[in-house]
């Protein structure tokens, strides 16, 4: 994998997501104000000043298309901020951070799908949720049932379903066509093992076409090893290392605290 | 799923790729896909299991008119002459002011409801109050064939002025959807509107004439009723269905006047916080 990114058709790639100086502050004190009362009350009393808490600090980086980048760190380094910022549901307090084109998250069970719903129409919800055509998810309907071999369950209320097969369902449809930014993270990582090697095997096909841009947030070293071509170590929120994937795991993996 | 199955496809599984190109709609014009596969959930979940399924968004409120009408007739039916026909005039502004409590009430717990979804996806948020106010909309849509029920129950014969329900609805849905963004925005900030909120409708629901003539009212409370949305969005449709008349200038000036201005201040408030929902869902 590490020599991908040593080529000079690597180096002419265009970036598809363009971290520039991001810096995430979250101010804990005003998030403790969960009623009306207290708000006034800290308002009166003039204590409306914030804690300021900097989950991010100035990082930067850039990860150019086709490329299957890995997000590591420690838990409440920032890792889940970063991804936040990249998918663009939180805006940075400072810099900015760029993504070109379409990104595909892979979305849980809670979330996008409703447990009352069957598989079948669920995937119609999430397919709009994600941004597809109607048309599109009509055309392609089977290839995601066949890919998340769950044809005889189609029918069944989602609730039912084991939180595995859920997972299923969600890879099937976010990798069922080439988004620009797949986003995978541990919601994966419910799946059976077979089913993991599976999404592992579509995830590599996804980034030899070299149209797909990986971003991979995993507590599991050795799957960001195995897939990744480089790793960004994000470490209570300053960017610690930034590199080739074997060197980052390898001084990951030696951390101490 | 038994293992061998499973093993069997799993050699299988490369599959092609297939060409992202046509896959998405241009950002801009996702809403109006999300916005019917969310209202089509709901309906699909409001009636999910039940035997008469949407027929209960007839019955619900035919039954709840004909317990007011046993109730109220003798009570104030008579205070006023110039209603011709007491549970027409009791169901026109039930149906009304319930579509207006059940989107708020819906809309003000949408942006909280949807929190996992926010989180991960990028979505516009506007989508979830205002889809709320639509399902509403819908769920109208069949409590008109309850006031139609009505009619032919009682042989009352709509007029064409019949046709004005369209506007005011609409203008009742606008003012619905600048409420619930409204209210959707305060509730991720202040958890109290929610309990706030129902206290509020409890008031409301006795403050507008929707059972009893406006004429029982002391003076001073008549004119004030100017000034409540919901009974000038009940006077409107009343006239059309009930009063066989053209809503007056005034009274459609006051109903587009409040849509606009509510939807005005919903639609800023809810701007200026959305990107701070994050925070506190």
């Amino acid at each position: 994998m590490g020599e991908k990114i040593q080529t000079e058709d690597y180096k002419n790639r265009e970036p598809i997501i363009v971290a520039d100086n991001v810096t995430m502050i979250f101010n804990i004190a005003s998030e403790r104000f969960n009623s009306l009362k207290e708000y006034f009350i800290a308002l009166m009393r003039h204590e409306l000043r914030f804690k300021e808490f900097r989950a991010l600090k100035n990082i930067s980086f850039n990860v150019k298309r086709g490329e299957a980048f890995g997000l590591v760190g420690t838990n409440g380094s920032g890792k889940s901020t970063m991804l936040k910022i990249i998918a663009g549901v939180l805006e940075p307090s400072d810099g900015t951070c760029t993504v070109r084109g379409t990104i595909a998250p892979l979305i849980e069970l809670g979330a996008g799908f409703d447990p009352e719903l069957t598989a079948r129409e669920n995937i119609y919800l999430n397919g709009a949720l994600l941004g597809y055509r109607k048309e599109f998810i009509d055309e392609h309907f089977d290839d995601i049932v066949d890919f998340a071999e769950l044809r005889d369950f189609m029918d069944m209320p989602l609730k039912n379903y084991s939180s595995g097969m859920v997972a299923r369902i969600a890879f099937a449809i976010a990798t069922i066509t080439e988004p620009d930014v797949l986003i995978v993270d541990e919601t994966l990582s419910v799946g059976d093992f077979l089913f993991q090697r599976k999404c592992e095997k579509r995830i590599n096909e996804l980034i030899e076409n070299d149209n797909v841009t990986v971003l991979l947030v995993s507590h599991s070293i050795d799957l960001v090893e195995r897939m990744c071509d480089r790793v960004a170590w994000i470490e209570k929120g300053d960017l610690k290392m930034l590199g080739p994937c074997t060197e980052v795991c390898e001084a990951y993996k030696h951390y101490r605290k | 799923m038994e293992p061998e199955r499973t093993a069997d496809k799993a050699t299988a599984i490369s599959r092609k790729t297939i060409s992202g190109k046509d896959a998405w709609y241009p950002e801009g014009q996702r809403d109006g896909f999300i916005l019917r596969q969310l209202v089509t959930k709901d309906f699909k979940l409001k009636y999910r299991r039940s035997v008469l399924g949407v027929a209960w968004s007839v019955l619900n409120p035919l039954m709840m008119m004909i317990i007011m009408a046993a109730v109220f007739t003798r009570l104030m039916g008579r205070a006023d002459d110039s209603i011709p026909n007491f549970p027409l005039y009791i169901i026109i502004g039930n149906t009304a002011f319930a579509l207006m409590s059940d989107s708020t009430s819906r809309g003000l717990m949408s942006i909280i409801e949807a929190s996992s979804l926010l989180k991960k996806v990028k979505i516009n948020r506007w989508v979830f109050p205002v889809q709320k106010v639509l399902f509403s909309v819908v769920n109208y849509v069949f409590s008109l064939v309850a006031v139609i029920a009505v009619m032919i129950f009682f042989q009352f014969a709509p007029s064409l002025y019949a046709l004005y329900v369209i506007p005011g609805v609409f203008m009742l849905a606008v003012f619905c959807i600048g409420l619930s963004l409204l209210l959707s925005c305060a509730a991720v900030f202040f958890r109290d509107v929610i309990h706030l909120w129902s206290v509020f409708l409890t008031a409301w629901t006795y403050l507008t004439p929707m059972f009893y003539s406006i004429k029982i009212l002391p003076e001073w409370l008549q004119s004030l009723e100017r000034f409540n949305p919901m009974y000038l969005y009940i006077t409107y449709l009343r006239d059309a269905l009930l009063m066989r008349q053209a809503p007056s200038i005034e009274l459609t000036l006051g109903c587009a006047g409040f849509a606009v201005a509510m939807l005005a201040i919903g639609y800023l408030v809810f701007r200026r916080h959305e990107s701070k929902f994050i925070l506190f869902i």
